[in-house]
């Protein structure tokens, strides 16, 4: 299906860019994985919390005396247990609440022997709620003589960005086409197969181990500490399987502190585990925003300016939703060159549940606004649409106005390779030229594109990683990274670097990663890093066995070390490849000669890019990449329904590692966002969730999936593991445009707030006709 | 609270099992938390995902809405009761082989429904097996690995040619 435009080196096997299995498949397939939701300790408890049911009210009765004589009952905690145990960011969330601030706010939580008692205790709790007048959407927050949400908070505003670069009323003067819409990104979250979960146990010196489903084990302790009110030293982090996590593991949320309180509290393991229903209720959501975008150009296609004005619904509590400006300006400002960007963000408390971060982070919201701009302008400027992307497409070498600088930028080549591929140009006239003809089933085709961080993303005072690495008198090779594996695949990743440096079977490789007291620092699965960050130090470490292995050999050999290699298990000669000494001999020989060595190497790796400034303007990401997705559809403009029959994706990978493992994500990537696009909307009225079951919330399943064509463009990233960039979110952020411009391809009508579901499809084409207004199917606001 | 205890006799993967369940124990629950069974796993609780599937008497069932005593005189499969004595069933490693698997919770509910419709369309195409595993939800691959692994397994069962 995919290809590879650049031809692989061939001067030696390698093993990078081969298809390797996940080695944890096999126990996986066969049910012998056991994942944290599995998990059973002796004379483990269960935990289960109280949640409000309401969006904004005064606790005005609390009484929690029945609960705790029901026999199997060992604790029950309240906000009155937790006063003054702040967590979160900006220190606005507490583990259990004195006031109800959002529907899924936690009241009270209790330990018992059974689930079932411990649902009994809860329905045993009295709470009596005086409702406040609640605050529903960003406008209504930010408006005067609103609800207050958090005392401390006032006007309910939370976090503020801004960015500004060049003139922006000379740039305006010089357009002769301004687009000017308002979009607006909706609720979804990340259904997760495997339901939130905690294990948590404290030892009698006061050291709490928590099994947690956590992506981020390091800064986790540092978060976690302060909502118990112990020190992060005293937290040992183990991360059993996940059924995975896109985002939602990246900030710890009440039930993790709930289950450590409770144990604390009754000196046993405590577990708290989500239902579907308390899943969708209480998990963080991917950030909501209000999006008045404006992009101008000249009539010969060049863009002039780009403004963005972004409101978000915080909502209650203040997590990493808020945050993705940081990253939604880089899609606003760059990408395609925009010589004049004024971007601004403040985000609002309501009494909705809050955002975390969710694959994609940010830039799904801002290239589902820009991508639907330029397919806009490329409609109105004289030049071909396909030119009017390449010619605004950044290049390598330029820096953009965030001084982010794009080394081996290969853009253009992904624009060229997905038009090509998919003959774009020739069928988005054609499907125009249909638009208005008669007939129920109209075809479409959109492109759409984006640039994301793809070499880490600075945004702690360390992007970095630890490794440790060992090989034994076996000649296996155990890597103690603290990469973490959430189902992505980053241990085959390490697996084939290590085979690769180290000339050994990857299915020698044990990886180590999954324990806090063991596994050095690393800053987590997130911004796309793992494969860039964890690849980088895999291979030092890897590099650093090797050479003294090799020295080791050469004087076991009488050689030189630079005339020899690792291959196949044995130490070769390079010229030839003859196989000297088999590498498990050479271990043993080194370990049990008169002067012993073993072979343990640690390396600390931190890529090479700028801490995230407080202006916002450094290279933040040590690479970067971009993405195109052309997307093909056929629309039922009776019922509304778009199927979408084709995705051509070109994407800078930089170079492929694994290549199935690379396929499996950019696959599975576009599948949440087909899910965004088309089906995914969490129903939220008056700050309650009306739909918290896969039934009225439509995730993609198999019938829905398009026939995927891929090309990964290799640019050779120089500070890459062999070339290699991050990859993983891209094929989240994309894909929705690319069908909004599809649609608009086929129907001349444009959708601004996701999701394009049969019914808002359906209304918007029989508008269309009613009101008939333009000739060239006018844009018909939603 | 109290509930009534049943006793049920059952083959599971191939072997008679007897215990006593409550009236109100869902299968799920019975597999997980009596018989220690976690392949079979809980993801909804409502029969919309597909994550707890398993087979019982040669149709496939989601065994969270399934009560514990209906097992009772059945035949019962698991995710755990296909791989032979040999090694993996050839839709597990089919699976495996493919890249068809990420986190993996739902493969075991993904691997008994592909079975079940391989045994009974041993050479089935791409569109039936997209329309046969429309049940089961997965969050991580796209399905398409999915798919190439069904597809595989029919290819292999001598279907001529891609469907």
């Amino acid at each position: 299906m995919e290809k590879t435009t650049t031809a692989s080196l061939t001067a030696k096997k390698t093993m990078i860019g081969q298809r390797l299995n996940k080695p944890d498949a096999p126990d996986k397939a066969t049910g012998k994985t056991r994942y944290i939701n599995d998990m059973v300790l002796p004379q483990m408890l269960i935990g289960k919390v109280l949640f409000a049911g309401r969006p904004h009210a005064r606790i005005a009765r609390l009484d929690t005396t029945a609960a705790e004589k029901l026999p199997g009952v060992h604790a029950v905690l309240t906000g009155k247990d937790v006063a003054g145990l702040k967590f979160g960011f900006v220190r606005d969330n507490v583990p259990l609440k004195d006031k109800v601030r959002c529907e899924h706010d936690e009241i009270a939580a209790v330990a018992a022997e059974t689930e079932e008692i411990a649902q009994r205790a809860l329905e045993l709790i009295e709470v009596e709620y005086e409702d406040l007048p609640g605050v529903f959407t960003p406008e209504d927050g930010a408006r005067e003589g609103a609800p207050q949400i958090h005392d401390n908070f006032p006007g309910n505003k939370s976090l503020h960005f801004e960015f500004k670069d060049g003139d922006l009323a000379e740039a305006e003067a010089a357009s002769d086409f301004v687009v000017d819409n308002v979009f607006r990104p909706h609720h979804v979250t990340h259904c997760c197969m495997g339901t939130s979960c905690a294990i948590a146990d404290f030892d009698h010196n006061g050291k709490l181990t928590i099994w947690t489903q956590t992506q981020y084990p390091y800064n986790y302790k540092m978060d976690l500490a302060p909502a118990l009110g112990i020190h992060p030293g005293n937290i040992r982090v183990i991360q059993p399987p996940v059924g995975g996590a896109f985002g939602s593991k990246l900030d710890v949320y009440p039930y993790e502190p709930i289950a450590a309180l409770l144990a604390k509290k009754t000196a046993r393991p405590v577990k708290v585990m989500y239902s579907r229903e308390e899943e969708f209720k209480a998990s963080p959501t991917r950030q909501s925003a209000i999006i008045h975008m404006r992009t101008g150009c000249t009539r010969d296609g060049t863009l002039t300016f780009r403004t963005a004005d972004v409101l978000m619904d915080n909502g209650a509590y203040t997590s990493w939703g808020p945050t993705i400006p940081v990253v939604m300006m880089r899609t606003v400002s760059g990408h395609y060159r925009v010589p004049v960007v004024d971007f601004k963000a403040q985000a609002i408390y309501t009494n909705n549940p809050y955002a975390g971060s969710f694959r994609g982070y940010g830039n799904v919201q801002a290239a589902w606004a820009t991508a639907q701009q330029m397919d806009m302008l490329a409609d109105l400027v004289d030049i071909d649409p396909l030119e009017f992307h390449l010619k605004n497409a950044q290049k390598s070498g330029e820096v953009t106005p965030q001084k982010s600088i794009l080394n081996e930028c290969v853009f253009v080549e992904c624009l060229e390779t997905a038009a090509a591929a998919s003959d774009y140009g020739r069928k988005r006239k054609e499907y125009a030229a249909e638009r208005n003809k008669p007939g129920r089933y109209k075809k479409g085709i959109g492109l759409a594109s984006s640039i994301h961080n793809a070499g880490g993303a600075k945004i702690h005072k360390s992007d970095g990683i630890g490794t440790i690495l060992k090989v034994d008198d076996y000649a296996r090779v155990t890597v103690i990274t603290g990469a973490s594996e959430i189902g992505q695949g980053i241990d085959v990743v390490i697996m084939m670097i290590v085979a690769e440096e180290l000339g050994v079977p990857p299915e020698h490789v044990t990886i180590v990663n999954n324990d806090s007291d063991i596994a050095p620092w690393d800053v987590g699965v997130h911004a796309s890093r793992t494969t860039f960050i964890a690849g980088n130090g895999t291979r030092r470490a890897a590099q650093k066995a090797r050479a003294q292995i090799l020295n080791a050999a050469a004087r076991a050999l009488g050689e030189l070390a630079e005339d020899l290699d690792l291959r196949d298990g044995s130490v070769v000669r390079n010229r030839d490849g003859a196989p000297l000494l088999k590498l498990e001999r050479l271990m043993r020989q080194m370990h049990f000669q008169p002067e012993p060595e073993l072979v343990m190497v640690t390396d600390y790796y931190e890529p090479n890019s700028e801490p995230e400034g407080a202006k916002y303007s450094s290279n933040s990401s040590a690479a970067y990449s971009h993405a195109v997705h052309i997307a093909e559809i056929t629309v039922d403009t009776l019922t509304g329904e778009i199927k979408v029959d084709k995705v051509t994706v070109a994407q800078d990978v930089g170079r492929v590692i694994n290549r199935m493992g690379l396929e499996g994500q950019i696959e599975g990537g576009i599948a949440i966002g087909l899910g965004y696009a088309l089906s995914e909307d969490m129903r939220i009225e008056k700050g309650m969730l009306k739909n918290p079951c896969f039934r009225d919330y439509k995730l993609i399943t198999a019938p829905e999936i398009p026939t995927f064509d891929l090309h990964f463009i290799e640019s050779y990233c120089v500070e890459g593991p062999y070339g290699a960039k991050g990859i993983s979110e891209l094929p989240t952020i994309v894909i929705a445009p690319a069908i909004a411009n599809a649609l608009y391809n086929a129907t001349g009508v444009r959708i601004f707030n996701p999701p394009m579901s049969p019914e808002k499809v359906a209304r918007a084409i029989h508008e269309r006709r009613v009101q008939a207004t333009s000739p060239d199917g006018g844009v018909i606001p939603s | 609270m109290m509930s009534v205890e049943t006793e049920i006799n059952f083959k599971l993967n191939g072997r008679e099992v007897s215990l006593r369940v409550p009236a109100t124990m869902k299968a799920l629950a019975m597999l997980r938390d009596r018989l220690g069974l976690t392949g079979t796993k809980y993801a909804c609780g409502e029969g919309e995902c597909g994550a707890c599937t398993i087979n019982v008497d040669g149709k496939t069932v989601n065994s969270c809405l399934m009560y514990a005593v209906d097992c009772d005189g059945r035949e019962v499969v698991t995710v755990e009761g296909l791989r032979t004595p040999e090694g993996l069933h050839p839709v597990q490693q089919a699976f495996v082989d493919h890249g068809a698997i990420q986190c993996g919770f739902c493969t075991p509910g993904m691997i008994m429904q592909a079975q079940h419709l391989l045994e009974n369309n041993p050479t089935l195409t791409r569109e039936e097996a997209k329309r046969g595993l429309e049940g089961n939800i997965c969050r991580c691959t796209g399905y398409t690995k999915v798919l190439d692994a069904v597809e595989a397994v029919a290819d292999k069962n001598g279907r001529c040619s891609h469907g």
